[in-house]
């Protein structure tokens, strides 16, 4: 009786049939060509820029830029340097970003909230909201916002004031500036202090209801505590901090900070624009929670506030947040529209040294840089957060 | 117990059935509608009352804007100027203007070539999108293939100008893709040969026939792509970009789902990259960083540009839309499809791509509305789309009024409006239509 030898090493294929073989050829032939066309582009991109006489490399950036920008946070003059410019930019787009971010989550979420309203005119309002405003392209809403509302507004001599402290007029909005003086850190220590506070009030309640089943009042104390403590380092100081109130000349507001309509236009729009979007969001998030546990929650005795607060919105949030941190990223990506309308965010001013400098190549580069810098910080934050709010199942 | 009952005297006893009385005014009709939905408690009262009063007045201002103060009739910017005609729209420059917010600076004589090129898109598609009409792949190959071809000559005015190089160029694709084909089918012989032949010969065919088709004279003037704006351009931009997108975006997601490294690894580099960066830094890419990338001396359109950037940029997108088809299929399908010997090729094209890509037809719609109002961005670089042209009117001295920047960008705004609601609502009514077969 002939024993069969070697039952377990595979059967016999074709050389070229083998799936191992065939994804190698496979992935070499793609690796070739990728890196044939990468070959191909950077030769031409050499032999163009040796044409058109331009140097590469990142050294341009120490050149003196020699244009003036409308809106800077930092020092900047015409004798600033591109990199300067560039980091103008960077820093104008982080702030409309953050300024719309906050602004268009409260827009969001009450129009989240509204839409599901029982009221039905509130439920339609919202609805309608949400309709136009997502159907409508940025860049228009934008140049509506610069160009026909900000410009019907009166010239600084009739501006619109609320209570005297903010001025609207077609130079844009104008808010008291504060001004430091001496001893003004103390009222910043007193709000670190409250911060700190809080944190270990919130962990010893915490603490103390698992022990007992006492309650703190957690939230009024926080409240008070960081009003408190600022203000008692405010008085402790001696009052060192002033406002300076804009005030109406002829032709100018005196003092104050002034915010260029074009920050205005292009915070409104992307603000009210994305609400529109995280509305929709924070409805399908707050409807994803079943009404099991809605009843479940009242069942056992509590009343509907605490049921939003401690039952619905924790799972809402669940469903809520992973979309909401994309749109806060299109926010930002969507704040590059800003060369429309002429407010010097990155692209914006980063377009000004390309057409004086030339150096294309290395603008974008800069730009994609910065944007995927952006996008990877906002992929990371979600997958931490998924990982940490992924529900904990046997 | 029964005792109990005989000893109960019934004092009375009802004879006829007493009508049901009709329920209290106030909780029926519209005074009931009214009081669950509009006033059921103090609170909700006053909200109604702010709420009914906000949205009024937003509707008088639009409704006195548009309609009372608004200037319908009028040659020139003279009609909307001055005391009681600068209150309202200028409706009457956007009727004078309104050919070339269609048409852009198409010679007025050709414009006629434009029409077709519309009329027939929209014939052929639209019962491409009625589900229940048949047909469907006749329609697609004639919307797919033979429509970009024809609307090609048709716009540009074909007689391209193919000279042997070009010819020569194209043949180094073919052959670039017919010699590995023959070799795989009469050396190798992985593949049947006949087929081989038959497919090697069928592309030389296409690509000679395609040559062959733009280099005709049909006696059509040339008309540059500068001279092309408006609706057109923005439709062309929209449309070609989803439709390079699509095969593209196919491919993208099947490599990302790859179990070769490189080919994934190279497949989520392309898609975050593009997903990562803003559409306006693609447009200024395609723009200025293209024209270094191709040989010296090369120098190409700057429509198509901003084609290449839109088509790559949303191919990431839409790689990423048929990437959640893929994943919502079963992997029971592909394994039943490996079971009955089908090859990867085969189960992708008769299994698991089928399922997938009807799954995801909402998800394709939307992001068409997205490129569609992204449109407006090559306006930035100098493309004379929708937004662009309507814009013009603002430097025209002839229609120099007051109101002229507000009617052109709220005229925009609803054009585009209108269409992306319209695809929108579509979007929803096919997800309801392909939800049934999936709900148990």
């Amino acid at each position: 009786m002939s024993v069969v030898t070697g039952g377990d090493s595979p059967p016999k294929v074709a050389f070229f049939n083998d799936p191992k073989v065939r994804s190698w050829a496979v992935q070499i032939a793609l690796v070739a060509v990728v890196a044939y066309f990468a070959w191909q582009i950077f030769n031409n991109t050499v032999a163009n820029l040796r044409e058109a006489n331009i140097a590469s490399g990142y050294g341009f950036l120490d050149t003196t830029a020699g244009f003036d920008l409308s809106f800077t946070l930092i020092p900047y003059t015409e004798s600033s340097t591109y990199g300067r410019a560039v980091m103008v930019g960077i820093l104008n787009t982080l702030l409309v970003a953050v300024c719309g971010i906050i602004a268009t989550t409260i827009i969001g979420f009450i129009v989240g909230i509204m839409r599901l309203s029982k009221n039905w005119l509130v439920a339609k309002v919202a609805e309608v909201y949400v309709e136009v405003m997502r159907n409508v392209p940025l860049l228009i809403q934008i140049l509506i916002w610069y160009k026909v509302v900000l410009a019907a507004l009166p010239s600084p001599r009739n501006a619109l004031s609320i209570g005297d402290t903010i001025f609207l007029s077609n130079r844009g909005v104008t808010i008291p500036k504060f001004l430091w003086g001496e001893g003004a850190w103390m009222i910043v220590a007193g709000f670190v202090l409250a911060i700190a506070a809080i944190w270990w009030i919130v962990r010893w309640s915490r603490a103390r209801q698992a022990a007992t089943g006492e309650q703190f009042p957690v939230f009024l104390t926080s409240l008070g505590l960081l009003i408190g403590l600022p203000l008692l380092g405010y008085f402790i100081a001696g009052a060192p901090l002033q406002f300076e109130f804009p005030e109406q000349g002829n032709f100018n507001l005196r003092g104050g900070v002034g915010l260029v309509p074009e920050f205005a236009a292009l915070f409104a729009a992307l603000s009210i624009y994305t609400a529109a979007f995280i509305g929709e969001i924070v409805r399908a998030g707050i409807l994803a929670v079943n009404k099991g546990q809605t009843e479940a929650s009242h069942a056992l005795g509590l009343r509907s506030g605490p049921t939003l607060r401690l039952v619905v919105i924790p799972q809402a949030m669940r469903v809520i947040i992973p979309p909401l941190a994309s749109q806060y990223l299109n926010l930002t990506k969507n704040s590059s529209l800003a060369v429309a309308i002429g407010y010097p965010d990155l692209v914006a001013a980063g377009g000004t040294v390309l057409n004086q400098s030339g150096q294309a190549v290395e603008i974008i580069s800069i730009w994609m840089a910065v944007y995927l810098t952006f996008s990877l910080l906002t992929s990371l934050f979600m997958n931490w957060f998924n990982s940490k709010m992924k529900l904990v199942e046997r | 117990m029964s005792d109990l009952h005989a000893e109960t005297s019934v004092a009375f006893v009802r004879t006829q059935e007493v009508p049901a009385s009709p329920p209290p005014a106030n909780i029926t009709g519209l005074q009931g509608w009214m009081r669950e939905n509009l006033f059921p408690t103090p609170l909700q009262s006053v909200l109604t009352v702010v709420m009914g009063g906000i949205a009024a007045y937003i509707v008088w201002l639009v409704l006195d804007w548009a309609v009372i103060h608004a200037v319908f009739v009028g040659e020139s910017g003279e009609a909307c100027r001055g005391e009681g005609r600068q209150e309202g729209a200028c409706w009457a420059m956007a009727g004078a203007r309104f050919g070339q917010w269609i048409y852009g600076f198409y010679p007025i004589a050709e414009r006629w070539r434009v029409n077709i090129v519309f009329i027939v898109g929209v014939l052929a598609l639209v019962p491409m999108l009625i589900p229940s009409l048949p047909y469907k792949t006749a329609n697609a190959i004639f919307l797919l293939a033979i429509y970009p071809i024809m609307a090609l000559i048709l716009l540009t005015g074909g007689h391209f100008d193919i000279t042997g190089s070009t010819w020569f160029t194209t043949y180094l694709f073919v052959a670039a893709v017919v010699l590995p084909l023959l070799f795989l089918g009469f050396v190798a012989k992985i593949i049947d040969s006949k087929l081989a032949l038959f497919a090697s010969l069928g592309i030389a065919g296409v690509a000679a026939l395609l040559l062959e088709i733009l280099s005709i004279d049909f006696g059509l003037t040339y008309v540059e792509t500068s001279q092309w704006g408006g609706l057109l351009v923005t439709l062309v931009i929209a449309v070609t970009g989803i439709v390079a997108s699509l095969p593209l975006g196919v491919l993208l997601a099947l490599g990302r789902r790859s179990q070769m490294p490189v080919v994934k690894l190279f497949s989520v580099a392309f898609i975050e990259l593009w997903r990562g960066v803003p559409l306006i830094t693609v447009l200024f890419m395609a723009s200025v960083m293209l024209p270094l990338f191709l040989p010296p001396g090369t120098n190409f359109d700057k429509l198509l540009r901003a084609l290449v950037g839109v088509a790559l940029f949303s191919s990431a997108y839409m790689a990423e839309v048929v990437r959640g088809g893929l994943q919502a299929i079963p992997k029971g399908q592909t394994e039943a499809a490996q079971a009955l010997g089908l090859t990867f090729w085969q189960n992708m094209g008769l299994i698991t791509l089928p399922q997938a890509l009807k799954l995801v037809i909402p998800g394709i719609v939307n992001t068409f509305i997205g490129l569609f109002k992204d449109t407006t961005l090559v306006s930035i670089i100098g493309l004379y789309d929708l937004l662009l042209i309507i814009q013009t009117a603002n430097t025209d001295a002839n229609w120099a009024a007051p109101q002229t920047h507000s009617t052109g960008l709220f005229a925009a705004a609803a054009l585009f409006w209108i269409f992306c609601f319209g695809m929108s609502r579509y979007s929803m009514f096919m997800e309801r239509k392909l939800d049934t077969g999936h709900k148990r």
